[in-house]
């Protein structure tokens, strides 16, 4: 099955208002999602007999924003950020890629994490690969069974994937720099 | 400075404890738990209830320093991964740089890549067999296990100068082509009985070390594999589901020793599973005709025996890529240059590494650096069903459990 006909099985079920885009322009193509639909959507890739997306390779979100004046001239993307799903079939050995595109901040306040629910009830996994997206990207999950940073200390402040991060200058009495 | 902890706070939760119940912390710097792996264990009396991983003691968020490097400078990090695999992440990572920039490499360095590689495989296979043997109270096998991995080391630092972080592996092939003669490594001289200042054709040596080898298999499996009390101590225990080892993303050893029939070197991608066309070799998966009566699907004992059996098909494609090395046509690398720009794309692919499948996610902007470049881990997920496996077991059974995901927690870290 090609990615072109999960895409049509996808806008079938669910309509494109759910199924924002199918891009195939690129070596791997993606179907991109809108993030209130994306656990409807999860279900039915695992579930369904055509695909059974059973596995959850990878599961991890990118900042879009260029920090570098000179870079951002080049620049293609707006601002926003994005989590990627990698998904896996193992019956059908299927490959797909499903992205979200969030907001950088939730209502443009800055500090406030962006929102996405959770797949973390559709794949096992979710719950720790969404626990990392959250320390490292800051994004929320809403219906997590458990938020908290898993790599970084529970302390930490700021999410050090995100590309106007700062390093901290001081940690209990170290020294950052 | 005081602080009052509120009921809501996540660390009340966490400690909420029950009468009889007892909260044991094993780690991280317990000896068994192979690194920094602080293991949170809920336990009534022996029996465990809970089991909540805590990991980062070793993070060094080498993601974002790969956003800051062109992929060739953060090789190096990707040894700093799974230190015991380093060839293997190399690999891993060289490969989706290709596939992001559309590089075909040569047949010798495929054909230099798969003998590495599985020798590699080879050395970190020997080092989750001794370790594990070590978790469950039996020394022997360990010294046995570090007496070969030492030679496959010896081998690695005369092909690139290095014995455990290797960077030998980079986009656009090896780094250079294997050597012609080398001398045999003292382990083995001594071992074979020959003089250690004797210079022999690199792929005799490799030959010499493999048919020594071998049968050595089988005395791991008489000393540990069919011994009575290792038996004991990992059949029928840590049962792992085919469900659940799939819901979890488990990958590797860890998802063929419950029953998947999946090794990327034969479902990959094709820019991966080409390198391993015209190779001749199984995929060992669980259940096993031969296991003890007490072994059943997705225990310890089973994801230890994929493990083995999987040297002995690594030892079978490191001949055949040996016959075909002399023939093997084009260079053993094409240049890539630090500055070369990469494209406005983005890819994904795994690799089978000896742990697990590891996967490279690259987003290229235009830049010679990554935009995003994120490393998922297999021991990631294979650690993740630690409470699962352990559920009522007891405490003594938690190191046999974990140690039998073989994880690594440079690679879980990152």
């Amino acid at each position: 099955m090609t990615i072109e006909e999960i895409h049509q099985l996808l806008v079938d079920e669910f309509g494109s208002d759910a199924i924002l885009a199918l891009v195939t322009d690129r070596i791997d193509p993606w179907i991109e999602v809108a993030p209130s639909s994306i656990v409807d959507v999860s279900v039915f890739l695992h579930d369904d007999d055509r695909l059974r997306f059973e596995h959850l390779n990878n599961l991890c979100g990118v900042d879009y924003l260029e920090p570098d004046a000179k870079k951002a001239k080049t620049f293609e993307h707006e601002p926003h950020l994005q989590v990627v799903y990698h998904l896996q079939s193992y019956v059908h050995k299927l490959r797909c890629v499903v992205k979200v595109k969030l907001p950088r901040w939730k209502d443009d306040v800055e500090g406030e994490l962006p929102e996405c629910p959770s797949v973390s009830s559709v794949w096992e996994i979710a719950d720790w690969h969404e626990r990392e997206c959250y320390d490292l990207v800051g994004i929320r999950f809403t219906g997590h069974p458990n938020l908290r940073r898993i790599l970084c200390p529970e302390d930490w402040v700021g999410h050090p994937l995100r590309k106007d991060y700062e390093m901290p200058l001081e940690y209990h009495g170290i020294r950052g720099k | 400075m005081s602080t009052v902890v509120q009921e809501t706070d996540q660390r009340v939760i966490e400690f909420d404890v029950r009468t009889d119940e007892m909260l044991v912390n094993m780690g991280p710097q317990h000896p068994s738990t192979h690194g920094v792996l602080r293991l949170l264990l809920r336990t009534d009396g022996e029996v465990v209830h809970e089991v909540t991983p805590h990991i980062g003691y070793l993070h060094r968020c080498a993601e974002k320093i790969g956003e800051n490097l062109s992929p060739p400078q953060w090789i190096p990090y990707t040894d700093r991964m799974d230190y015991l695999a380093g060839m293997n992440m190399n690999l891993g990572f060289s490969l989706a740089v290709e596939k992001l920039v559309g590089m075909e490499v040569p047949e010798k360095a495929m054909v230099v890549r798969v003998l590495i590689a599985e020798l590699g495989r080879i050395a970190s296979h020997l080092v989750g067999m001794g370790a594990y043997g070590l978790d469950l109270g039996s020394f022997s096998p360990f010294l046995y296990a570090f007496r070969e991995r030492e030679i496959i080391l010896d081998l690695f630092e005369e092909v690139c100068g290095a014995r455990l972080t290797y960077s030998y592996i980079t986009p656009g092939g090896v780094t250079h082509d294997l050597p012609a003669e080398i001398d045999i490594p003292p382990g083995l001289a001594a071992l074979t009985g020959r003089k250690p200042t004797e210079r022999r054709p690199f792929l005799e040596v490799v030959e010499m070390f493999l048919s020594w080898l071998e049968p050595r298999i089988k005395e791991y499996h008489t000393l540990l594999t069919r011994n009575a009390i290792f038996v004991r101590r990992t059949a029928n225990l840590g049962i792992l589901s085919r469900d659940q080892a799939v819901g979890f993303g488990c990958t590797g050893p860890v998802l063929r020793g419950s029953g998947v029939d999946w090794d990327l070197r034969r479902d990959g991608e094709p820019i991966y599973t080409r390198m391993y066309d015209g190779y001749e070799f199984e995929v060992p998966v669980a259940p096993f005709d031969d296991a003890p009566r007490v072994a059943v699907l997705g225990d310890n004992w089973c994801r230890f025996y994929v493990r083995m059996m999987e040297v002995v098909q690594a030892i079978r494609l490191v001949r055949q890529a040996m016959e075909k090395y002399p023939t093997a046509e084009g260079e053993a690398r094409i240049p890539y240059k630090l500055s070369n720009k990469l494209p406005n794309d983005e890819c994904y692919l795994e690799t089978e590494c000896p742990r697990g499948a590891m996967g490279f996610y690259l987003v290229g902007t235009g830049n010679a650096e990554p935009f995003r470049a994120r490393a998922k881990s297999s021991c990631f997920c294979n650690l993740a069903v630690t409470h699962d496996i352990s559920r009522a077991t007891l405490l003594a059974d938690i190191p046999a459990n974990v140690g039998s995901l073989d994880i690594v927690m440079g690679e879980i870290d990152r």
